[in-house]
């Protein structure tokens, strides 16, 4: 009995955690603990827990909560009424989203740019230096276009009168990474931070072209929050001295 | 009740969890029903890009039925009709792609045909590159397809037993002629619902193909990446072609159901 009991308490307890998380959103739970709520992007994963450890650190007794999805996602989550204090964005176009939706608590603000760079295996055995070494003869590695890492793939081509022809068009940068390191692929197209987060598997090579479609990040409170000064906060944290150095120093650049 | 012998009745309280299984495995099928746009259907499923996994699918699929049966059909015949030391433990291993998770199947193909894998220097020898190609596809699907072909002959070959096969024999057939005049026709039925489940399973492969063979249309999209790939940016026709999906299981599973006699 106990053994069977195990398995279904496994599958039992992300429920109870995802239940957990609406109940203390934004709110004193009594403990004298204030939570908040910050809807980020996937690709800020490593740069807001450190954010979010600071912002902890310089106030007493809040605990910032972090949920990190695609930022299409994160939108229709809020807009389908989860509770959220501050919303940071992977692109301008999903914070319009939730400027159309009347569900942001004060004006976006830019905080972050990211620009694509390409990604070889260790040692660059393809010998790739430009943009125009990938339209060769060798494995090119892309997101699909209606990803967005592919849509800026694809204007940085036609910016550069390129044109790609592709082994694989990836869902998504993990998976285009996974193939670089791996060394199938001979290069890829990621972002500046992915290649910084991937550390040592693979290697960055920067491209003038890149300069021509930058990536914006914007952030802004959520309209209604319960904790709307303590948002306000987190979000001048972030472009703030101690918020933009943690992202400087993951790659991002300075809006 | 069609039979006319008397049955042993069933207690009457387990028609209850009967009935949540089945509502558990029939639940999400009307759920997705529910959200089929009927108006756009016929035009979501037959886009260039839809035809194109389709096919894609389709063909790769045959392939690989056909590569399980050349090769699982003796497979099932060494593991049941002979004895060898190990053969227990050859036996589980066989099976192992059944049991695992897809993803982990296709890293482990990558590192065995990828270009840095076991065999990657002697195919680059070759002049053959398996990673992003159609036959990185094919092998993908064969290497979780065939333990479900290995396992329904096998089962079948056991179950028929070896009278017919040792009367023959000793009626002066040789092993060859008993093989293909005795043991296959017997075993047939067998053969026919696991090749079709190893169709069907080929047919929804998405983790090992995604991990090894990539995602590029005509040449490694098959339909359930292209489905993979819908969901996020066309839900409709996602679940347009979901349904078309579960239309050609619903077929196969009628082909492969135990107890027909083909």
């Amino acid at each position: 009995m106990k053994r069977a009991l195990l398995p279904a308490l496994a599958l039992l307890l992300p429920l109870t955690a995802c239940g957990g998380d609406d109940e203390s959103t934004a709110s004193d739970d009594g403990s004298g603990i204030t939570t908040l709520t910050v809807y980020a992007a996937a690709s800020l994963t490593a740069t807001f827990e450190q954010i979010a450890e600071d912002f902890e650190a310089e106030h007493d007794g809040v605990e910032v909560e972090l949920s990190f999805g695609g930022s299409s996602d994160l939108v229709t989550q809020i807009t389908e009424g989860a509770e959220a204090d501050v919303f940071a964005s992977a692109a301008t176009k999903n914070m319009d989203d939730l400027v159309a939706a009347d569900l942001t608590g004060a004006e976006p603000q830019d905080f972050a740019t990211n620009v694509l760079e390409i990604a070889v295996p260790p040692g660059n055995p393809a010998g790739v230096k430009s943009l125009q070494d990938l339209t060769g003869d060798l494995n090119l590695v892309l997101c699909a276009p209606e990803v967005p890492c592919g849509a800026a793939a694809q204007k940085v081509a036609e910016a550069a009168g390129v044109t790609f022809s592709p082994v694989s068009e990836e869902q998504a940068v993990t998976d285009v990474l996974a193939k670089v390191a791996s060394g199938e692929a001979d290069a890829g197209l990621v972002y500046v931070t992915d290649v910084a987060a991937a550390g040592d598997d693979v290697e960055g090579i920067e491209f003038p072209e890149s300069a021509d479609v930058v990536n914006t990040y914007p952030i802004a409170p959520v309209a209604d929050s319960d904790e709307a000064d303590l948002a306000q906060e987190f979000v001048d944290f972030v472009l703030g001295a101690t918020g933009q150095s943690v992202l400087q120093d993951a790659g991002f650049g300075q809006p | 009740m069609t039979t006319q012998q008397r049955q042993v009745g069933v207690p009457a309280w387990i028609y209850l969890p009967a009935l949540l299984g089945a509502v558990l495995v029939l639940l999400p099928l009307a759920g997705m029903l529910s959200r089929v746009d009927w108006s756009r259907f016929v035009d979501l499923v037959t886009t260039e890009s839809a035809r194109t996994a389709l096919g894609l699918s389709l063909r790769t699929s045959a392939v690989s039925t056909a590569l399980c049966v050349l090769l699982g059909v003796p497979m099932a015949v060494v593991l049941a009709r002979t004895s060898f030391p190990g053969q227990g433990v050859l036996r589980s291993l066989v099976l192992l792609p059944m049991v695992l998770p897809p993803v982990v199947g296709g890293i482990a193909l990558l590192y065995t045909f990828g270009r840095k894998g076991l065999l990657g220097a002697e195919l680059d020898a070759l002049g053959v590159q398996v990673a992003f190609s159609t036959i990185a596809v094919v092998l993908a699907q064969t290497f979780v397809s065939l333990p479900f072909l290995v396992v329904s002959l096998e089962g079948a070959l056991r179950s028929a037993g070896q009278r017919y096969e040792v009367v023959a024999a000793s009626l002066g057939a040789s092993p060859t002629t008993v093989f293909r005049r005795v043991t296959l026709p017997l075993v047939l039925p067998g053969l026919v619902s696991g090749a079709t489940l190893a169709f069907a399973r080929s047919l929804g492969e998405f983790g090992a193909t995604i991990t090894f063979a990539g995602s590029l249309e005509g040449t490694t999209r098959t339909l359930p990446l292209y489905i993979y790939q819908l969901r996020v940016t066309d839900p409709d026709a996602a679940v347009a072609m979901s349904l078309l999906l579960v239309v050609v299981a619903v077929v196969v599973i009628g082909f492969a159901r135990p107890g027909r006699t083909g």
